[in-house]
């Protein structure tokens, strides 16, 4: 199915959360996760299902002030 | 020293982990100055990206760690991004920014209020950049909050502070609060004026890492805010108008 991840198309084979992430490369990342806005914990992960059109953003630790 | 929510930190420093030339400066300076906080933020990864290491180094600072939400304009926004940013780094602290303003970066004092009680009723420990309007920083309080963090200029144009009138009111407005001043600061002097004025604490980054020298610079602010600290502690004069001799006139002689 067609996903955004991170603001960009990608279409991917996976049908939950934990799956996409698998597959996109952040199997052993450390990240945080928010699908259509709305943060999911890692706990959810596994059970979360993804849709067509769904927008995935994808978190790291970064520098900030 | 500052106590936050029940956390005492080593140094009323909280600096800042960008815009360092590179890690290792970043990391000097918070060797050098001892600084009692780091914040620090969360940005989209890409696969096989270089959250982890930076994430390894900040840990390695061994201090407390304060995520924010810089960059966030609503109040969704914000709460999403907290939420995240609690996971990611396994804190329930966080730096609450909600901006009003592209050009200011000043707060939304509506949003901020909204986003700190949806935090605070989800348990955040929230430190929410504001402004010196003490009845913003009431609601504030109502909403949850336990520190407030008064912005001294904008982020990031070193101006110092902009309102000394409005900042000393607000110090003695809530005496028992712990308060930070967050953002602005261009100088050691600066710092050393907040805390003069009765702030417990300093947040900045750009002045350290945009010094020449960024080490050299955050010893210079850790200092500074010593002597502020110290000055404020030891109740200082009060200015007056006129002069007065500091050297006694009793048994001065007369030589004309």
């Amino acid at each position: 199915m067609k996903i955004t991840v991170n603001g960009d198309p990608q279409t991917v084979a996976a049908t939950t959360l934990a799956e996409a992430l698998e597959e996109l490369g952040y199997a052993d990342a450390r990240v945080a996760t928010a699908l259509n806005e709305t943060f999911v914990p890692v706990g959810q992960r596994q059970a979360h299902p993804l849709a067509e059109g769904d927008h995935l953003e994808i978190l790291a630790p970064r520098q900030g002030g | 020293m500052p106590v936050f929510y029940g956390t005492e930190i080593a140094s009323p420093l909280m600096l800042g982990t960008a815009q360092y030339p590179s890690p290792s400066v970043m990391e000097a300076a918070f060797r050098r100055s001892g600084a009692g906080v780091a914040t620090v933020s969360l940005r989209r990864e890409a696969a096989g990206g270089q959250g982890g290491p930076f994430w390894d180094i900040i840990r390695g600072l061994g201090v407390p760690v304060l995520p924010n939400t810089a960059g966030c304009h609503s109040v969704r926004e914000a709460v999403t991004t907290a939420r995240m940013a609690r996971e990611l780094f396994d804190t329930d602290w966080i730096k609450l920014e909600v901006i009003g303003h592209p050009d200011t970066l000043q707060p939304d004092p509506f949003g901020l209020v909204e986003a700190a009680r949806i935090l605070c009723e989800e348990g955040f420990k929230v430190f929410p950049y504001t402004t010196e309007d003490g009845i913003l920083a009431g609601r504030l309080l109502e909403a949850g909050c336990e520190v407030l963090m008064p912005w001294g200029a904008p982020i990031g144009t070193g101006l110092g502070l902009n309102n000394l009138y409005g900042l000393r009111t607000l110090r003695a407005q809530f005496p028992e609060v712990p308060m930070v001043i967050d953002a602005g600061m261009g100088l050691p002097s600066h710092a050393a004026q907040a805390m003069e004025l009765g702030y417990d604490a300093v947040l900045l980054n750009t002045a350290v890492a945009r010094a020449g020298d960024p080490a050299a610079m955050a010893e210079g602010f850790a200092r500074a805010l010593d002597a502020g600290r110290l000055a404020h502690a030891a109740d200082p004069m009060e200015p007056r108008d006129m002069a007065s001799p500091s050297t006694p006139v009793l048994g001065l002689a007369v030589l004309e």
